[in-house]
């Protein structure tokens, strides 16, 4: 079960509110969702990840992340053309749980929006905003 | 309980002894002939049983099911309320049974008149006149009103609004309906009481709004404070509301959705209206709009010419949305009670399912947390359990599974989508003082559980012919008919 261990922030990423994370490769844009996400979620099921080549703004729903819980949309954290998506969560879903930050990465953006990334959080500014129940 | 309730039954596959067969045929007095062998199966590998195997089988698996006969069935937004049985010795009558559908309207006027009458009192009740009995459930009516606000604007020329508003507490069928009828799906926050947050709506709105659908009480169980000013704001717009009835059981005979400012609205038979449902189906699912709107309800409906009953066309139907009437005898039971209540007692429904529903709350909130504790609960509540996880680490879904060992169905869990490890309770109004008593204690002790021994609630359920199923994998690998594994 997810329960139990401890929640991670790590600060080489950026935080949407709406929980997914953004990582800086030289001139490309990884994302993916958050531990707290994964979480929260529980035993994810079933990660729909769009086709590479197509292009999204900041915002729109890009994906469905599906756990024995619930079914929910996850949105672009920055805007910008998807260059590669990560085939390996087809088969192994659970990767999103064991490694949200890691291997069960979502999309690589290249390029993308880089001014988008000012309105994300730091790691501290995403942490305290659960911890206080702004958003959840 | 039954005695044979609690262990496991094995499959029909199972039980099968080859050359074993529950049919006994007369001899054949015409020329066998085989069938083409490209017709012919082999791998089918059906069970061989006999007649009295299979009863037995089956009467053993339906006295594994829960039923609200034999206690509180307390899911919330599903309404699970008693269905009484005189119901169903009125759909029993021969002239309700034994009508058949295709039969001329002038030798069936006593079921039209009970049709044309039961679209009187939903007309009456919601303060909306324009009524259909024809959709199937709940989400089939959201449909039919869906697409009578669109047939509305597309009447005024108005081919300009894509979008329909939705809170993010609202029911899962919302936004399906709205994307089936073609419409983008706009999402409205909600704010800390637990309505919709107004800056976030207004900012919303726009001449590209088609509507808003939203339920009243929400899913969180809270009557929406501002229920007039989010309507007033929908048509300043040009758009319409929709009311999504599901938990109309809350203000039945109290508030009329109509009087509110919704323009639409279906009503569940099956909750408000003591319709079996959750296996016991069919449901059904009328839709009532204001007077104008009435043109484009599906056809046909009943009407009154005269002495006699009628189908007639809406002049801009949106066309048929099921095959002939509707689900006849859903409609007949839901019309036998709101007949035995009457317009003095129909109240009563709404009255004392939200009495049940705080009176459940007092006896469990300093155990459990309300989400929103400052705030009255309508017919059901919300609970959080946030703290049961960081402090006991248990989760909502233990604590559903723990209720099965007290020998209760679970109430609804992880939804509405908003409260993280969501518990929903809604008990109805049928619920006896005791029976709530009863209910509150075992909740009690649960949570005493999760404190003492979190271990006892991560390994339920214990009392089950299986225990905790492994619902994960299921989802990962389904496999989804009989195979030798």
């Amino acid at each position: 079960m997810s329960s139990g261990k401890e929640i991670t922030y790590p600060n080489d990423v950026k935080y949407a509110s709406t929980h997914e994370w953004v990582k800086l490769d030289s001139d490309t844009a990884i994302v993916g969702i958050t531990d707290y996400a994964q979480d929260a979620l529980g035993d994810i099921v079933f990660v729909e990840l769009p086709e590479p080549g197509m292009e999204k703004k900041a915002g729109e729903a890009f994906g469905v992340v599906e756990s024995v819980k619930a079914a929910s949309d996850v949105f672009m954290p920055v805007g910008g053309s998807i260059s590669a998506t990560n085939d390996a969560l087809r088969d192994a879903p659970e990767t999103v749980n064991g490694d949200a930050f890691g291997a069960g990465w979502m999309l690589k953006l290249f390029p993308y929006n880089a001014a988008d990334l000012e309105k994300l959080m730091d790691a501290a500014t995403y942490k305290s905003k659960i911890d206080s129940g702004e958003i959840h | 309980m039954s005695i044979v309730a609690n262990k496991p039954e094995p499959l029909l596959y199972e039980m099968s002894n080859p050359g074993t067969v529950g049919y006994s045929l007369p001899e054949c007095d015409v020329p066998m002939t085989q069938l083409p062998s490209d017709l012919l199966r082999s791998e089918l590998n059906l069970p061989e049983v006999g007649e009295v195997d299979v009863v037995r089988h089956f009467t053993r698996l339906s006295q594994k099911n829960y039923c609200v006969d034999l206690g509180i069935y307390p899911l919330g937004s599903c309404t699970m309320k008693y269905n009484p049985k005189v119901n169903e010795e009125a759909i029993r009558l021969a002239g309700f049974s034994q009508v058949h559908p295709m039969q001329p309207a002038e030798t069936a006027q006593g079921a039209m008149q009970l049709m044309y009458e039961l679209q009187e009192y939903l007309g009456a009740i919601s303060g909306l006149p324009g009524v259909t009995l024809q959709p199937a459930a709940g989400a089939q009516g959201e449909l039919t009103g869906v697409l009578v606000i669109r047939a509305y604007h597309l009447a005024r020329g108005d081919t300009a609004r894509s979008e329909i508003l939705i809170p993010d507490s609202a029911h899962g069928t919302n936004p399906a309906t709205s994307a089936m009828a073609g419409y983008q799906v706009v999402q409205v926050k909600s704010d800390a009481r637990g309505n919709m947050d107004s800056e976030d709506l207004r900012a919303k709105v726009s001449n590209k709004t088609a509507g808003i659908m939203f339920t009243n009480p929400n899913t969180l169980g809270l009557f929406e404070e501002h229920v007039r000013a989010v309507n007033q704001i929908l048509h300043d717009a040009g758009g319409l509301v929709y009311g999504d009835g599901a938990n109309l059981n809350a203000i039945v005979g109290v508030a009329r959705p109509g009087d509110l400012g919704f323009d639409v609205i279906h009503s569940n038979l099956h909750k408000t209206f003591s319709v079996p449902h959750g296996g016991g189906g069919p449901g059904s699912g009328p839709v009532m709009v204001r007077p104008d709107l009435a043109q484009f309800l599906p056809s046909p409906v009943v009407a009154q010419e005269g002495e006699t009953y009628v189908f007639k066309n809406p002049a801009h139907s949106i066309g048929r949305i099921k095959s002939f009437w509707g689900n006849f005898l859903a409609i007949v039971r839901a019309y036998v009670y709101i007949r035995s209540f009457g317009k003095e007692h129909l109240q009563e429904i709404a009255q004392d399912s939200v009495l049940n529903a705080n009176y459940l709350l007092a006896l469990i909130r300093d155990v459990y947390d309300p989400q929103v504790p400052e705030r009255v609960c309508k017919h059901e509540f919300v609970l959080n359990g946030t703290r049961f996880k960081k402090e006991y680490g248990v989760n909502t879904l233990d604590v559903a599974k723990r209720i099965i060992d007290y020998g209760y169905y679970p109430p609804t869990i992880y939804f509405p989508l908003i409260v993280p490890e969501c518990l929903m309770i809604e008990p109805t109004e049928t619920q006896s003082k005791a029976s709530l008593d009863e209910f509150a204690a075992a909740l009690r002790q649960i949570a005493e559980e999760a404190r003492a021994n979190p271990q006892l609630l991560h390994d339920a359920p214990h009392d089950t012919p299986v225990t905790r199923l492994d619902d994960v994998k299921a989802a990962r690998e389904p496999v989804l008919r009989y195979k030798h594994l």
